[in-house]
């Protein structure tokens, strides 16, 4: 099981603030999670297609397209940060 | 090192006196506080949102503090980040940097803010009487960012 966080605008627009997956063999990095995401349609292809700026972490650490993922992961998709 | 991420208000003098305390080694303070502003002609900002990332906000404002540590010879260092709902005029974030010399608090606070602004995980939403909007990142806070990296 991953741990997946959404914030800011894409919450909104998923209208998900977290949620639980069971990673079958295929999901081995960001990309791979991301398409399964895709592939919900809707919304989740929108955001996911549309937004080319998302940012993702993995492990509270900030992270990319090719990050490995595995069992137990914390990951994180949100638009770009403007804090201060 | 104080690092804090709150709802609540802070006193940017009581902060800066609560890291000199007990020191005689401190020429420099710099303090800088950001506000919420609202663009006087319009006055139509009722309040900002402020969001955070539980966790990963505070290590990375201690990953921040830690590179200015490495970078510039200053003796300590405060970040307090305010999140939730906030009006114009008050308080959102306050870093200062105590040093033997100007120079180095100086310049270590204006890094701070410009990786903070561009590098830890928060997210403003305008709420105004027209509604509410995300904010957009800046590409001057990147540039500014940027100034910063190693030449």
């Amino acid at each position: 099981m991953v741990d997946i966080l959404y914030f800011a605008s894409l919450r909104e627009a998923l209208d998900m603030t977290q949620e639980r997956l069971e990673l079958n063999d295929q999901i081995q990095s960001v990309a791979d999670l991301k398409k399964l995401l895709i592939e919900r349609g809707g919304q989740w292809q929108q955001a996911f297609t549309q937004q080319q700026s998302l940012l993702v972490s993995v492990n509270q650490q900030m992270a990319n397209d090719d990050t490995a993922i595995s069992d137990q992961d914390e990951i994180a998709f949100f638009p770009p940060v403007t804090g201060g | 090192m104080l690092i804090s991420v709150q709802q609540e208000d802070f006193d940017a003098s009581q902060v800066a006196s609560q890291l000199c305390s007990e020191r005689k080694d401190i020429g420099a303070i710099v303090s800088f506080t950001g506000l919420v502003r609202d663009i006087p002609e319009q006055q139509n900002l009722l309040a900002l949102e402020l969001e955070h990332y539980p966790g990963m906000t505070e290590n990375s404002l201690k990953e921040i503090a830690e590179e200015a540590h490495k970078r510039w010879d200053i003796q300590d260092l405060a970040i307090i980040h305010r999140v939730g709902q906030l009006k114009p005029g008050e308080n959102i974030v306050l870093v200062v940097v105590i040093s033997e010399h100007r120079r180095e608090a100086f310049e270590a606070c204006d890094f701070l803010m410009d990786y903070l602004k561009t590098r830890a995980p928060f997210w403003k939403k305008e709420i105004t009487h027209d509604g509410e909007s995300w904010v957009a990142s800046r590409q001057s806070d990147m540039e500014d960012a940027q100034r910063w990296s190693k030449t």
